[in-house]
């Protein structure tokens, strides 16, 4: 579905990624984890088409993404729940989710999709008329992933869900994130919280400084001593 | 006349000239919305509007006196083209003049907007010169502009006498700006592509990631600030009958001024901020001197920026609308 192959990319003169290859099979669950810097989320930049690599390439469904810009990416099937969340905070809930469809033409299908994140996420359809703004930090972590449902996406794009939200709520999005996943949708996970990542996925990449240092399914690297001295706190 | 009569009258005029103003306004607080920038050579385009519009009058023969029929259906005529035209052009200009400048520092395209604005001044120099007899002999003197909409008082048909005149003209004015501002609003908040507008706005990045296409909303924000700059033009024109290659620069300075008092990035700012400058101007028109005029919107223009830089409507987060 998704293969990364020697991928260099960065900002200005800094070089982040030095060589990142990795794939995510369809409807697999993939976590890609690492310390701060490590270059995570530039890797989901240049999957997105934020960012263009500098060298390597991004395959998706079997096509090459080189010079296909975002939000061409998003009509072939990519949904991206950014870092930060990145909700539209002065435009409505409702407004929020109807964008997430925007390349969408089946408006049948759109007003289904809305019903069912919704009912996923009750807590929005209380707030449909609020500003994106005026959410919690929770709730606008709801919003993102809702917004990138909306899409109908065949790849999630996950950008430290669990950042700054309490342990419960942190629960609640996980729940939804296996859900998706267990409806088919493949997922690529990045997350500081490896433990949580590596039970949700079934195969991981560590990342170091720009390079992929380790990878194999999540139980290995469960156990394996340097990655949980490294990442998972000993 | 009376002094109440006097500042009734002023605020009628002012109204009228403010409405005009807000239209323009509004294509300054647009763009900036969506791209931060300060587009300069939004008032020369609205010259170059005024200019299109004089020429089609020309080139379709119309005069005063000419009949009401004749005379509104032509006129709708010229209001689409030049929409069109100023429109296209303020497309074209974003196309070549600014989007190759999207990733650069701020300053490049906001010095590219000053050159745009003397290339387009050129451009109304040349035009002046066209061989049209609405151009006259002189290149770079004011045109005038015929006078084609008659100036009846309706007060006094109704049988009011007051010293105070609400004309065809000033209803002509209303008539065609606010249905134009009500329509932008629908569109802004109603419509798929207006939310997309917004969206973009507030966070081109996170637009771009649901799947909006950002260059082409980009490109419609352009579209549509300068088709009404054209509108604009057109109502000037048959308002005060007489156009000139460097207007655009006072016109300019009113409008953008109409956009910082509103609240730069808001559009019913820019509509708010443009009917308190007309009035402000036709005020100190009347009871300062109209010389002094510009001097006092640049003493407005440097109070709202000192004390409330956000303007009337922005957003107190300093965001764009």
């Amino acid at each position: 579905m998704l293969e990364l192959s020697g991928v260099e990319a960065g900002y200005g003169s800094v070089r982040v990624l030095k060589g990142v290859s990795l794939r995510v099979g369809p409807g697999e669950a993939v976590a890609l984890i690492g310390a701060n810097g490590a270059g995570k989320t530039t890797t989901l930049r240049v999957v997105h088409g934020l960012l263009e690599p500098s060298a390597g390439q991004v395959r998706f469904r079997g096509s090459t993404l080189a010079g296909v810009p975002t939000e061409a990416r998003v009509a072939l099937g990519m949904g991206h729940v950014p870092e930060g969340r990145q909700v539209f905070s002065r435009l409505t809930v409702r407004e929020n989710l109807r964008l997430g469809a925007y390349t969408r033409r089946d408006a049948a299908g759109v007003r289904e999709d809305l019903e069912r994140v919704l009912e996923v996420f009750p807590r929005l359809r209380e707030r449909l008329r609020q500003k994106g703004g005026t959410l919690s930090g929770g709730e606008q972590q709801m919003l993102a992933m809702g917004r990138a449902l909306m899409g109908r996406p065949s790849l999630l794009l996950l950008d430290e869900p669990s950042m700054g939200l309490a342990p419960l709520v942190v629960e609640q999005i996980f729940r939804v994130i296996a859900e998706i996943h267990r409806a088919g949708t493949a997922v690529l996970l990045v997350e500081q919280n490896a433990y949580l990542a590596l039970e949700l996925c079934s195969r991981a990449y560590v990342l170091t400084t720009g390079s992929v240092v380790a990878e194999g399914a999540a139980r290995d690297l469960l156990v394996r001593e340097e990655i949980r001295a490294a990442y998972l706190g000993g | 006349m009376s002094g109440a009569e006097v500042l009734a009258q002023q605020l009628v005029n002012g109204l009228t000239l403010g409405s005009v103003i807000a239209l323009v306004a509004i294509g300054y607080t647009m763009v900036y919305g969506i791209i931060g920038l300060i587009n300069f050579a939004h008032g020369d385009l609205y010259m170059l509007g005024a200019f299109a519009a004089l020429s089609l009058i020309g080139v379709s023969g119309l005069a005063p006196g000419d009949g009401a029929a004749a005379t509104w259906g032509t006129l709708a005529w010229v209001l689409v083209l030049v929409m069109a035209f100023t429109g296209g052009l303020n497309v074209l200009i974003e196309r070549w003049a600014y989007r190759p400048l999207r990733r650069a520092q701020p300053l490049a395209p906001l010095i590219t907007a000053i050159g745009v604005s003397f290339i387009l001044q050129n451009l109304g120099m040349l035009w002046g010169a066209l061989p049209l007899e609405v151009m006259g002999t002189n290149a770079v003197a004011p045109k005038s502009f015929p006078d084609l909409i008659p100036r009846v008082d309706l007060l006094s048909r109704m049988g009011l006498a007051t010293g105070v005149r609400v004309t065809t003209k000033d209803l002509f004015v209303m008539g065609l700006t606010v249905p134009l501002m009500l329509g932008l609003h629908l569109f802004v908040t109603r419509t798929r592509l207006g939310t997309a507008m917004r969206a973009t706005s507030q966070n081109r990045e996170a637009a771009r990631m649901v799947g909006i296409p950002a260059d082409r909303v980009i490109a419609v924000t352009f579209l549509i600030g300068g088709a009404l700059a054209g509108a604009g033009a057109l109502v000037r024109g048959l308002f005060f009958n007489t156009i000139v290659f460097n207007m655009g620069y006072g016109a300019g300075l009113q409008a953008f001024t109409a956009a910082v008092v509103g609240g730069i990035g808001s559009i019913p700012g820019a509509m708010l901020g443009g009917l308190l400058i007309g009035l402000i101007s036709a005020l100190s028109d009347h009871l300062i001197s109209a010389r002094w005029t510009p001097a006092v919107l640049f003493l407005i223009l440097i109070a709202v920026l000192v004390f409330r830089p956000r303007g009337l409507l922005g957003d107190p987060t300093g965001q764009k609308a």
